[in-house]
Formats: C-alpha cells, structure tokens, sequence
C-alpha cells in the first residue's frame, strides 16, 4: 500500500507541475491554484459567462472551466478518478451521482450546506433534492433538472373533440383512439431505444424497482407488471409505432406536419420545438404534466448536479462557487443561457419563466418527480428493462415473461453488489 | 555468450523492449485481468476484487447475448468477405481491362471510400437508408416494390451494415490486386486468346490461379478484420435495432468502457483472439490443400 501511495504521489507531483506550467506562464498573481471546474456540453461552454458576479464578489478565487463533450464525459470521470486527476468540482449527470459515490470520490456536503443560510433544502424539489443523497448523505447540489413530460398538439386534439391534455391513462387512450379516427394514424411516440417513457411510467406505481436493500430486481412486481402492460398495450394498439430515434430523422418536422400529436420529451425540446416548428403552428403545441394511472402521474427525476471531488483541497472555496449557482437569479440567468430549468422554487418566479405556459408545466411535473435507485448499476438496469420491453414490443411475449426476465437479468447485474453487501461493503 | 552475440542482442532489444513494454505487458495484464471480476467496486478498492478464474468465460459461453454477438459477427463475416472481396477483384480486373476510359479518375473514385472518414460517410449512408426519406427506397418504390426499413427492422439491418462496409473497404483490397494483376505476364493471355479462350476462359485459367497466393493473403487480412466489426454499427445503429448489429467488439466496448467490466471486457477479448487464430489457420489449412501456399 506504501508502494501504491508513494506511486501516486509521483504521479500528483507530475501532474502538478504539467498544470503548473501554463500557469506560470501566464502569469498567475499568487492567490493559489485556480479551482478547477468539469462542465459538460452545452453547460460547459456557457458556464464562464456566469462566472463574472463570482468573480467580483471573491477576487481571491481563480476559477478555471473545462469542457467535455458528453459522449465522453463518463469515461473521463472514470479515468481522472483511477488516475488521481479529479478535478475541484464537476457537473454530474446525477444518475452517475451514485456511481462516483460508490467510488468514495465525492465529498459529502451535508456540513457545508448546513452552514450555508443560501442552500435551503425546502426550496429545491423534493425528487431532484434525493437523487443526491446517497446512504444518508448529500453529495451534490442540483444544478438544472430535467424530467420527461407530454409534448401536443392542441390544435389536433381540438379536432379529436378534447380542449386538454388528458389526465389520466384512461383518457389518454381515448384521445389516441380519437386522434387515429381523424386520420392521425399513430398519434403517438415512443422511440424503442429510450428508456424514459418506460421508465417514467413505472415510478408512478410507486413501488420500488429494486428490493433487498437495492441488491435485487423487484420487476415482477403488480405495479411494474402494470406500467409495461400499459406501455405494451400503446404499441400493440397501433398506437405508437415500433421505431427508434433514428429512424424518426427530424422529429419537430415530423410533428409539424401532424404525423404524430403526443411526444414525450425533456425541457430542452421547448426552445427546439418553439424555433423549428413553421409560424403557423405557433401556438398549436404545448406540454402537459404526464398522465398517470388515476391523475397526473410521476416521472423521472433527471438533470444535473455540481459536486466536489472527495480529492479536492479546496472544499470550501469550491463549495462558494457551489453556493453562488444555486442562488435563484443565477438560475434565471442560467435558464435564460440554455433553457436548463432551475430545480429550486423560488428560481421559478425568474420573470423568463414564469411568463412561459410551456416551462410552467414542468414545474408542475417536478413536484411530483421520483429518483432512480441509487445504485452504480442503475444505467446498465434502465438499458436492460428497455431492451427486454422493445423485444416484448417487437416479439409480442407477454408481460409476466417479460418482467421475470428482466429480474433474472438484473439479478445477474447485481450479483457483485449483493456479495459487497454480504460483507457489509455496497 | 560471444561478442557477436552480444552485439546482435544490443541491436534488437530495443525492439524487444518496445514490443515488450507496448504489447506483451498489456496482453498479459489483460489475460491476467480476464481471471478477475475487475469493476467499478475493484477501482474503489482491491479488496473488492475477486479470482474467478474461468468464470467470466464459461459465463459468456453461457450468455445468450454473447451467442447473438458471436452470430451477428459471424453473419457479418460470411456474407462480408466475399462480398468485399468479389467487389474487390471486380474493380482491379475492371481497372486493368484495355476497354476502360477514365481510369485514374475512376481509380480515385473507386479508392475514395477508403480514405475518407467512417462518420462522415456513415451520416450520408444513414440518409441514403432512411425508411422514409432515402434515396434508395424511393428507387424501389419507382421500381413498385414496398420500401424497406433498412435499419430499423432487425432482418435488414445487419445486410445495410455490410454493404456499407463492403463499400467503404473494398478500395483497399482493390488497390493489392491491382499490383497483383500487373505481374500476371501478358504472353499467358496472348497465348490463351491464340487458343480461342474468351474473356471468362482467360479470368479462370490466367488471372484467378495467377491472384490466388494474393486471394490468400486477402482472404486472411479481410477475415481477421471483418471479425473486429465495431465502429460501423457503433455509428450507424448502436447496436440496434434489438441488438441485431451488436458485434463481439461492440460486446466488448459496452462491457469494458460503458459498464467498467473490464474483467469480462478482457475474457471477450480473448475469446475473439482465440476465434480469429482458429479460422485463418483453418483457412490457411484449406489453401495448403488446394496446393496455394
């Protein structure tokens, strides 16, 4: 262990000094190494932006802000971790959240929020505010959310007969039937390589999808058993057609034209629809909470969360720049940058936000948001359950085969995690 | 040890070295590896790490989605090859033949794919497929056949992803039996056509015997690469659709890089090494007998 340590150290110091140099060249005043941020995507380029009012409250504090794509953004988090390359703070999609946790590679925020009059916990949603509590413990702020909700064409609708988004699962079906009466033959999407519909629709029954402390499937449950019967029954109704996502090539365009009139998307899809979809149809679409089984259901809690590297030996600057994002007007600012909605309340009164109808029905969807299992599994299960319910779609095998099966497979997945339980270790 | 000898070692170790540092090392940690069940609880800490031995093998063997994989690349291979290597020696004998106009021009545009970005081509390919707006459907149904869902319907997808690659590489190949083709002396052909052989008579008896060590050599090469099928499902499908283009390297990269088992990554790896030994030594067994090599 010595030899490990000592290796690392070398390693560090090498490093160091590769991140050094730079610096010293351009001629760095001496308030410290600056604290390093990971912004992925979109985020990552207009991250500086903000960074201004931050800067001029702690002149002291240099930040600096690099940007990964996200398409390799988990492997490089992976790789920093195994090569003691972390940075100071990153944004995490936080369904990883709990996969970095399970690494020990964040630091714990409970005291820092506790101290922080700014933070309140009351404030944020409640789904988006757990999927960053992993064992009892807070290992993230949440930054921006995302969640999935139905996006429609009102003006088809109106000439199905209905002057609203449906309710529930009921109503639901019987604005599709209407809809394939006046001529939309599959009013509806559901691309069979995401797993969010899915998804979504099993988090409303309330039931856990994984039972025995998280170590086991809990599939073959009557409420999951439920929501795939409900998502089946879509597709084999002729409802929704069996494609993917590339195969539907230009979905606003596609909706423009009416081809379908429900689609299940996330907050980013609001600025996209409002800019493509053609002049007439302005005001021809909106979004509505998703339906549940009996009255507006649950879906996914995603989006992402800014955390601090366990590594990090600047916990308590890092946690200022933390803090200074969460504050509400950065949010709207934020929000105004990249259409990312903010997951606190009081963010929501942002002038931006409050004068959109469409954003304003996500905010209705975040009340009633529900987190993923946190386990660093999670992604591999999620994939799974979708890939075993687009066979069932395709292959018509019936819901209870299809849900034991997903057990067996998630089962195996979790086959090391239950043994580190049995040691007392996961 | 003589002088001599010592000399000759001081000049090839820092081959040896290299190779050493950049290829036997890493094999053996992966062989090493493939005995463990290395994952995301293994980085945290060592003690998580468990010697299963033969386990992550016998576990694939055991997997029905490896067998998918292993079909689906054995799929590709199969029909692939050929393919490739038909268009291949197609286009040199088109190139070579007296009655051809345009040849550098065509040379280029033959060899174009080759060079040019997998991504980049596979983005138009994708278009050019496209159930509902591609240019090849379209020439179906002017034909008045049904169009087809070249990539969404698992039967189709995997026959659009060889052509795709049986496009993209031909080039290559074509290039070698070009050379090939330039050595085979002309008197042979004056002499055939003397005989009254026609064309057909003179590609079976002169150029094909002529090629074949080259045809071996191809065969081999192509064979071997063809069972490395990753990036072209990688951008054009992601495996899909239901898992109808997942490839044993495309196993591999979602085991090893998505789901950190780099434990079950290794054994894959291994166990597609093991294969590609196999086949080309039984194809070399089969040229041996049909008295080529």
């Amino acid at each position: 262990m010595t030899v490990r340590t000592s290796r690392r150290g070398v390693l560090a110091t090498l490093l160091g000094a590769a991140a050094a140099l730079p610096l010293a060249s351009s001629g760095c005043s001496g308030a410290g190494a600056p604290l390093r941020f990971w912004g992925m995507g979109r985020e990552g380029e207009v991250v500086a932006e903000l960074l201004d009012g931050f800067r001029r409250e702690n002149p002291g504090i240099e930040v600096q802000v690099e940007q990964l794509p996200w398409t390799a953004a988990h492997e490089k988090l992976l790789t920093a971790f195994a090569g003691d390359a972390t940075p100071d703070i990153a944004q995490l999609g936080n369904t990883w959240v709990a996969e970095l946790a399970a690494l020990d590679a964040l630091a714990p925020l409970d005291a820092l929020a506790a101290a922080a009059p700014s933070v309140q916990k009351d404030d944020y949603f409640d789904g988006i505010w757990r999927t960053n509590i992993i064992g009892g413990r807070l290992l993230g702020l949440p930054w921006y959310v995302d969640t999935r909700l139905l996006f429609y064409r009102r003006d088809l609708l109106a000439r199905a007969g209905f002057d609203h988004p449906p309710r529930d699962w009921d109503e639901w079906r019987r604005q599709l039937r209407a809809l394939q009466r006046i001529g939309v033959e599959q009013p509806l999407i559901l691309p069979n390589n995401e797993f969010e519909p899915l998804l979504a629709l099993a988090l409303q029954q309330g039931e856990p999808l994984l039972r025995d402390a998280n170590t086991r499937g809990n599939f073959a449950s009557p409420g999951f058993e439920r929501a795939l019967a409900f998502y089946l029954s879509l597709i084999r109704d002729g409802f929704a057609p069996v494609e993917s996502d590339q195969q539907i090539s230009n979905v606003w365009q596609e909706f423009g034209r009416g081809r379908f009139a429900f689609y299940l998307s996330g907050p980013w899809n609001i600025g996209e629809f409002r800019r493509r979809m053609p002049a007439a149809l302005k005001d021809a679409w909106s979004t509505a909470p998703l339906p549940g089984p009996s009255g507006p259901g649950a879906s996914t809690a995603g989006g992402s969360s800014l955390v601090i590297f366990e590594r990090s030996r600047r916990k308590p600057e890092a946690f200022k720049l933390l803090e200074y994002f969460a504050r509400p007007e950065v949010q709207g600012r934020f929000y105004d940058l990249t259409g990312d909605l903010p997951p606190r309340k009081s963010s929501w009164a942002w002038p931006a936000l409050a004068a959109d109808a469409r954003a304003r029905a996500f905010a209705a969807q975040l009340e009633r948001v529900r987190p993923a299992p946190p386990v660093p599994e999670w992604e591999r299960i999620v994939n799974d359950m979708q890939l075993h319910a687009a066979k069932a779609a395709a292959e018509g095998t019936d819901v209870a085969a299809t849900a034991q099966a997903i057990d067996a497979s998630v089962d195996a997945i979790l086959a090391k995690r239950r043994w580190l339980h049995a040691r007392g270790r996961a | 040890m003589t002088r001599k000898a010592w000399a000759g070692l001081a000049f090839v170790l820092p081959a040896l070295a290299v190779i050493g540092l950049f290829f036997v090392v890493p094999v053996a940690i992966g062989l090493v590896l493939s005995l463990t069940d290395f994952d995301l609880y293994a980085l945290v800490s060592l003690r998580n790490l468990r010697w299963v031995w033969f386990d992550n093998y016998l576990t694939l063997l055991r997997e029905p989605l490896f067998w998918k994989a292993l079909g689906n690349t054995v799929y590709f291979v199969v029909l692939g090859v050929p393919l490739s290597i038909g268009l291949s020696l197609g286009a040199a004998v088109l190139l070579q033949s007296p009655l051809v106009r345009f040849k550098p021009v065509l040379r280029t545009a033959l060899f174009a794919p080759v060079v040019t970005t997998l991504v980049a081509v596979a983005v138009i390919w994708r278009y050019l497929f496209h159930t509902r707006y591609g240019l090849v459907n379209e020439a179906l149904q002017t034909l008045g056949l049904n169009p087809v869902d070249w990539l969404g319907d698992p039967r189709w997808s995997m026959p659009t992803i060889i052509l795709f690659a049986a496009w993209k590489n031909f080039g290559g190949n074509m290039i070698i039996f070009m050379a090939a083709l330039q050595a085979v002396p002309s008197d042979l052909y004056e002499a055939a056509r003397i005989d009254g052989a026609n064309a057909w008579a003179q590609f079976r008896h002169i150029t094909l015997p002529a090629l074949a060590p080259t045809t071996l050599m191809v065969g081999i090469l192509t064979t071997a690469g063809y069972f490395q099928l990753f990036a072209e499902p990688y951008v054009m499908t992601q495996g899909g659709p239901l898992q109808s283009t997942v490839s044993v390297l495309y196993l591999m990269y979602d085991q090893g890089f998505k789901w950190w088992n780099l434990g079950v990554a290794s054994s894959v790896a291994f166990l597609l090494f093991g294969l590609i030994v196999l086949v080309t030594r039984a194809l070399l067994k089969l040229a041996q007998r049909g008295g080529v090599a």
